[in-house]
C-alpha cells in the first residue's frame, strides 16, 4: 500500500477520532458527576449544529457558533434540573432508560422544528472545495478546526478543572459526594453545571463538524453510540483516555477500510471493543480504583 | 285514476334517485397510501406525503373522480416493512381502500406486495426495485424509472467522454444496491470496466478513506449511487482530497437541497433522472412540460421549497389512478388493473408512461434526460 | 407474583386466545386480530426481556439481535432451495426421513425446501447458542458496560444483516413461506386464516407466560431475585450466580428467536430493520413501563403500546410518544430510592404489585 494512501487513511481515521473523542468527553463530565450515561448526548451535538445553521443566515458564523453553543448549555440544564435530577436517584438501568427516552424525545422536537431536510454550516475557513495538503494527505482545512477544537476543549477541560475554584469543587463532588457538601459545595448545582459544560462541548463539536459531515435530525443516535463506545472503551470517566480511544477506534475504522467491506466496517469496531471488555472489563485505561476516584 | 296509478311509482322513482345522488355524493373514494414520512427514508417519504396531500386536494377542489370526492387515508410507516404490512391490511381489510399507493422503499414494497396481490387490491408502489415488478404480479405497479436506464444513460454519457475505468460507490440501501447490482451487470456492454465496486453505510459522515482507497485504484470517474445526504459528502470530499476523477450520481441526486449542501462541489457534477428539475428548459411542444411547470409551482406555492422527482413519484401514482378509475368508470380493482395496463402514453414526472400486461413500470430509456449542475442550479447536460 | 392469581395472565391470555376471535367477528372487527397477532410476537420477546432485565436485573439494549437471528435463520432455512442437490443419497435420505420437503413455490417451479419445523427449531437454537457462548464473558460486565456490549451485539447483528447479500441486505428477506405446525394449521398471513393464526399466537404466548411464571415462583426464580437484590450476597448464600444469570440471558434469547421466527413466517418477510437499536429500546421501554419485574405490567404494556403503534395511532409521532412515555415513567418512579440500590421498582401504579416487600 502506497505511503500517501497510508497517510490519508491516517488522516480520516484522526477526523472521525476526534467527533467521536469530542462526544465522549461530553459523556464522562457527566458519568463522572453523577454516575449516568446520558444518552441525549448525542442530540446535544445535533443541536449545536442545527441551532448555528439556521442563525448562521443572520449572524456572522463566529457569533452563530457561540450562540449555538450557549444555547445548547442552557437546554442541557435545562434538562437537567427538570428531569434529571429525579431519575438519578432510581439506578443504572433506569437512568440509561430515561436518558434513551429523552434522546428520542430531542430528535423529535428536532424534526418538527427543522423538517427532515439536510443543513450545512459554512466552512469556517475556505470553501467546500478548498484542499490543504500536510503531511502527505490531501484534506479540507476544517480538519484544521476539528483538531483544534478537541485539542481547546481538553486543555480548556484541564485548566478549568485544575486551577479554578470551580473545577476543583466539582471534582471533590465527583469524589466524595457527602465530604463536599460538608465543605460547603452544594453537589447539585456542580451537576447542574456540569451537563451545562457537557452540552456546550456536544454543541461545539457538532458545529465544528458540521461542514465536513452535514447535520439533520436524526444524527444524534449515531453520535451517542459511537460517543458512548468510545468512552468505554477508553474507561468509564476518564477523559484523557476517551481522546486515546477515540482516536484509536476512529484508525481502526478507517484502516479496516483496506480488508473489509465498508458495509461490516462497524462490526470489526464493536468485535474490537466486545474482545476489550472482555479481557479488560472497565476499559482500556479505566481501573476499578479510577472509577471510584471519578476523576474527570 | 291516472295519477294514482303513477304516484307510487313515481314517489319511488324520486327516493331512490335520491338516494342514489345522495350516496354518490357521500360515498368518497377510499385510496391508501403507505409512506415513509419520518424516519431513515424521509428525504423520500415527506415530499411524497406533502405531494400527494397536494394532489388529492387539487382533485377534490376540481369535483373529484367520477363525482365522488377522494379520501387519501396516509400512513406513516417509517420505512419499517413490519409496519407497512400491519397497515396495507388494514387499509384492505379495515378501511376498504380502492387501491394503495407507496410505500416508499423497497423493502416495504418486497414484504406488501404478496399481501395485495393476494387481496387483490391495485398497488401502485412508489419504490424502485425491480422485483417489485419482475416476475409481473396481476395488482402491482411502480411508477420510478427502470434502475437499468437510468445506467445505461449513464454509461452511454461515459462513452461519449471516453471514460472507460470507474469506481463505484453506493450506500447500503435497497436503492444502493440496486443501482451497484446493474452498474456491474451493465459495465461490459458499454466497454466500461469497474476498477472498483464498494458499499458504504447509509449514515456515513466521511468517506475520505472509502474514496482514497478509489482513487488508489486510478479512476477516471466515481460513480456514487444512493438517496441521502451522503451524496454531498461524497462531492465535497473528492474535491478535498484534490480527485482529479469526475463524479457522476444516481437520480437520488435529483433535490436542490443536495445540490446547496454541496456547495461548489456540486459544479460539474453529472446525472440521469426525469425531466422534473429541468422543466424550464423543455420545448412547449414536449408532453409532460405543462404538467411538470404546473406541478413546480403549485408545490413551491404551497411547501416553499424546490419539488423533487420523488415526490413525483406520488403524483403520478395518482394520476394513473385517477386515469384508470375514470377510464374504468369503476372502482373494482380488476377494472382499474385492466385500465392501468391500457394506458399509452400517459403523461407523468417521470417520463410518458405505456402500461401493458407485461409491463407494469411503463417507462422506457426516453424518460430520462442527463442533467448537471452549473452556477448552482440543475441544467441539462449537453457535452462538456 | 405470588399466591394463586399468578396464574390469572395465562388464564386470561388463554382465553382471550379462543374467544376473541369469535367477539370481534361479532362485532366486525375481525381486522383487529392482525395487530393483535403481531402485538402478542412482539411482547414475548419483551417477556423474555423482562425475565432477564427484572428479575435477574441485567440490562440488555440488544434484545431485537435474538428476535433478528430467529427470525432470519428460519426465514433463511425455510426458503433456501436445495433442488440442485434433489439427486444426491443424501436428499434423498433427509426427503425420506421428513427432513426436507418438496413442493412447488408461487411461480410453479418445483424447490426442495428443509422442512419448516427443522427451520425453527435450527432458528431457536442458533439464538440459544450464541447467547450461551456470549452470555458468560458479557454478563461479567456491570452496569453501564453491560449496557454497552449488549448494545455492541445488537448493531453486529443488524450490520451483519443488513451488509449481507444472502440475507437480502437492505430489503431483507420476502416471500417467507407459511410454517404448517399441524395439519391443517398454519402460521401465514392470508385473511381467511387471520383467527387461526391469532389464537396460535396468543396460546404460544400463553405458553410462554406460563412457563415464566413456574419459573419465577421456583427456587430458580427466587434465586434470581436473590441475584438482583445483590449479587455479593447472593453469592454469600450459595447461589451460582454466573449459572443463574447466564440461564436467564439465554432463555431471554429463546424467547425473542421464537417470537422473530414466528412474526417472520406470519408477515412473510423480515428486514434488518427488526435488528435496530430502537427496537431494542422498544423492548426495553416496554419492561419499564410494565414496572421491571412484573410479568403481567410487560404483558398490558407491550399489548397495549404495540397494538396501538402498528395500527398508526401514533402517525408520526410514533418516536415521540414512546420517548414520552419513558420519561413520564421515570420521572413518576419511586423517589428516596438510594442511587444504585437494586430492586427499584418504577412504573405505573397500576403495575405495582401489591404487598410487594421491598417494592
Amino acid at each position: 500500500m502506497p505511503l500517501e494512501l497510508v497517510l490519508q487513511y491516517f488522516l480520516s481515521g484522526l477526523i472521525y477520532g476526534c467527533i467521536y473523542a469530542a462526544v465522549a468527553i461530553g459523556f464522562n463530565i457527566i458519568y463522572n458527576a453523577t454516575a449516568i450515561i446520558n444518552f441525549a448526548q448525542g442530540e446535544f451535538a445535533m443541536l449545536g449544529g442545527m441551532i448555528a445553521s439556521t442563525l448562521a443566515g443572520i449572524l456572522p458564523l463566529w457569533l452563530a457558533v457561540a450562540a449555538a453553543v450557549a444555547l445548547t448549555s442552557i437546554s442541557g440544564v435545562a434538562v437537567e434540573r427538570v428531569f434529571l435530577r429525579r431519575v438519578a436517584r432510581s439506578g443504572v438501568l433506569n437512568t440509561i432508560v430515561a436518558t434513551i427516552g429523552l434522546s428520542m424525545l430531542i430528535r423529535e422536537a428536532a424534526l418538527l422544528a427543522w423538517g427532515e431536510s439536510v443543513r450545512t454550516l459554512p466552512f469556517f475557513s475556505g470553501t467546500e472545495v478548498s484542499s490543504v495538503y500536510f503531511l502527505g494527505a490531501h484534506f479540507s482545512p476544517q480538519v484544521y478546526w476539528v483538531a483544534g477544537a478537541t485539542a481547546l476543549i481538553m486543555a480548556g477541560l484541564t485548566a478549568f478543572f485544575k486551577f479554578t475554584l470551580m473545577g476543583k469543587a466539582m471534582r471533590g463532588c465527583s469524589a466524595n459526594r457527602d465530604g463536599a457538601s460538608l465543605c460547603g459545595i452544594d453537589p447539585d448545582r456542580m451537576v447542574t453545571i456540569a451537563f451545562g459544560i457537557s452540552a456546550g462541548i456536544g454543541a461545539l463539536a457538532g458545529c465544528v463538524v458540521a461542514p465536513l459531515t452535514q447535520t439533520h435530525y436524526a444524527i444524534g443516535a449515531e453520535l451517542a453510540i459511537k460517543g458512548f463506545t468510545v468512552a468505554a472503551f477508553g474507561g468509564l470517566g476518564n477523559s484523557f483516555a476517551a481522546v486515546l480511544a477515540g482516536l484509536a477506534l476512529g484508525m481502526l475504522e478507517s484502516f479496516s477500510t483496506v480488508v473489509v467491506p465498508e458495509a461490516y466496517k462497524d462490526v470489526v469496531t464493536l468485535c474490537v471493543l466486545l474482545a476489550l471488555l472482555f479481557a479488560k472489563p472497565t476499559g482500556l485505561l479505566g481501573s476499578r480504583a479510577a472509577a471510584t476516584l471519578k476523576e474527570y | 285514476m291516472p295519477f294514482g296509478s303513477l304516484a307510487k311509482p313515481a314517489v319511488l322513482c324520486a327516493v331512490f334517485l335520491s338516494c342514489l345522488s345522495s350516496a354518490y355524493a357521500a360515498d368518497p373514494i377510499k385510496i391508501g397510501a403507505i409512506f415513509g414520512v419520518t424516519g431513515p427514508a424521509a428525504y423520500l417519504g415527506a415530499p411524497e406525503d406533502r405531494t400527494a396531500r397536494m394532489v388529492v386536494d387539487g382533485i377534490n377542489r376540481s369535483g373529484g373522480i367520477l363525482g365522488r370526492q377522494v379520501q387519501l387515508i396516509i400512513k406513516d410507516s417509517g420505512a419499517s416493512p413490519e409496519k407497512a404490512i400491519s397497515f396495507a391490511k388494514q387499509l384492505i381489510e379495515e378501511d376498504e381502500v380502492v387501491a394503495i399507493i407507496g410505500p416508499t422503499t423497497s423493502g416495504e414494497s418486497m414484504a406488501i406486495k404478496d399481501v395485495c396481490q393476494k387481496a387483490g387490491v391495485p398497488l401502485v408502489s412508489c419504490a424502485s426495485a425491480e422485483a417489485i415488478v419482475d416476475p409481473v404480479a396481476k395488482y402491482v405497479f411502480k411508477v420510478p424509472q427502470k434502475d437499468n436506464y437510468i445506467v445505461e444513460w449513464l454509461y452511454g454519457t461515459m462513452n461519449k467522454l471516453g471514460i472507460s475505468r470507474i469506481g463505484v460507490i453506493a450506500s447500503n440501501t435497497g436503492f444502493g444496491n440496486g443501482g451497484k447490482a446493474q452498474l456491474e451487470k451493465y459495465a461490459s456492454k458499454y466497454g466500461i470496466s469497474i476498477a472498483i465496486s464498494e458499499v458504504y453505510d447509509s449514515n456515513a459522515t466521511d468517506l475520505t478513506a472509502l474514496l482514497a482507497k478509489v482513487n488508489a485504484a486510478g479512476v477516471q470517474a466515481v460513480v456514487n449511487w444512493s438517496i441521502e445526504p451522503a451524496q454531498s459528502i461524497v462531492a465535497k470530499n473528492m474535491r478535498q482530497l484534490k480527485m482529479s476523477a469526475r463524479l457522476f450520481q444516481s437520480h437520488g441526486f435529483a433535490n436542490i437541497k443536495y445540490v446547496q449542501a454541496a456547495g461548489e462541489a456540486a459544479e460539474g457534477i453529472i446525472f440521469p433522472c426525469g425531466r422534473l428539475i429541468v422543466a424550464d428548459e423543455l420545448p412547449d411542444s414536449n408532453p409532460q412540460k405543462k404538467l411538470l411547470a404546473k406541478y413546480n409551482a403549485d408545490y413551491k406555492a404551497l411547501y416553499n421549497e424546490e419539488a423533487s422527482t420523488f415526490g413525483g413519484h406520488a403524483y403520478d401514482a395518482l394520476a394513473i389512478l385517477k386515469a384508470a378509475i375514470e377510464s374504468a368508470k369503476s372502482t373494482e380493482p380488476d377494472r382499474i388493473v385492466h385500465a392501468i395496463e391500457g394506458l399509452k402514453d400517459f403523461p407523468g414526472t417521470a417520463g410518458t408512461f405505456n402500461f401493458s400486461t407485461t409491463d407494469h413500470n411503463g417507462l422506457l430509456m426516453d424518460s430520462i434526460v442527463m442533467v448537471t449542475v452549473k452556477r448552482g442550479k440543475f441544467t441539462l447536460y449537453r457535452g462538456d | 407474583m405470588s399466591g394463586p392469581n399468578r396464574y390469572l395472565p395465562v388464564l386470561a391470555c388463554a382465553l382471550c386466545a379462543f374467544l376473541l376471535p369469535a367477539l370481534l367477528a361479532a362485532t366486525k372487527t375481525a381486522y383487529l386480530l392482525t395487530q393483535l397477532t403481531m402485538s402478542a410476537y412482539y411482547v414475548l420477546a419483551s417477556l423474555g426481556l423482562c425475565l432477564l432485565m427484572g428479575y435477574a436485573g441485567q440490562i440488555s439494549l440488544g434484545q431485537a439481535g435474538f428476535f433478528a437471528i430467529g427470525g432470519y435463520a428460519s426465514a433463511f432455512l425455510s426458503k433456501a432451495n436445495l433442488s440442485a442437490f434433489a439427486s444426491g443419497r443424501i436428499a434423498g435420505l433427509l426427503e425420506h426421513v421428513g427432513l426436507l420437503v418438496r413442493g412447488a413455490d408461487a411461480y410453479g417451479n418445483a424447490i426442495l425446501s428443509i422442512s419448516p419445523w427443522i427451520a425453527f427449531i435450527c432458528a431457536v437454537l442458533l439464538a440459544a447458542g450464541i447467547a450461551a457462548l456470549i452470555g458468560t464473558p458479557v454478563l461479567r460486565l456491570k452496569g453501564h458496560y453491560l449496557a454497552m456490549a449488549t448494545l455492541g451485539f445488537g448493531i453486529i447483528v443488524e450490520r451483519i444483516v443488513r451488509g449481507t447479500k444472502d440475507l437480502g441486505s437492505a430489503d431483507g428477506l420476502s416471500g417467507v413461506p407459511s410454517f404448517p405446525i399441524l395439519p391443517g394449521l398454519a402460521v401465514a398471513g392470508g385473511k381467511a386464516l387471520r383467527a387461526s393464526n391469532f389464537t396460535i399466537a396468543w396460546l404460544v404466548l400463553a405458553l410462554g407466560l406460563l412457563a415464566l411464571v413456574n419459573l419465577i415462583g421456583s427456587r430458580a426464580g427466587r434465586a434470581l431475585r436473590a441475584l438482583h437484590d445483590g449479587e455479593e450476597a447472593a453469592g454469600a448464600m450459595g447461589v451460582d450466580t454466573s449459572r443463574y444469570k447466564l440461564n436467564a440471558f439465554v432463555i431471554g434469547a429463546v424467547y425473542a428467536a421464537i417470537a422473530g421466527a414466528l412474526l417472520t413466517h406470519y408477515n412473510g418477510s423480515i428486514g434488518p430493520g427488526e435488528a435496530s437499536f430502537m427496537k431494542s429500546v422498544r423492548y426495553v421501554a416496554i419492561v419499564a413501563v410494565g414496572g421491571m419485574a412484573n410479568l403481567s405490567g410487560t404483558l398490558v404494556a407491550g399489548l397495549f403500546l404495540n397494538f396501538l403503534s402498528l395500527r398508526g395511532v401514533f402517525g408520526r409521532f410514533d418516536d415521540a410518544v414512546f420517548g414520552t412515555i419513558l420519561v413520564l415513567v421515570m420521572l413518576l418512579a419511586p423517589s428516596g430510592k438510594a442511587r444504585g440500590r437494586a430492586g427499584s421498582r418504577p412504573g405505573l401504579p397500576v403495575f405495582r404489585r401489591r404487598g410487594d416487600p421491598g417494592g
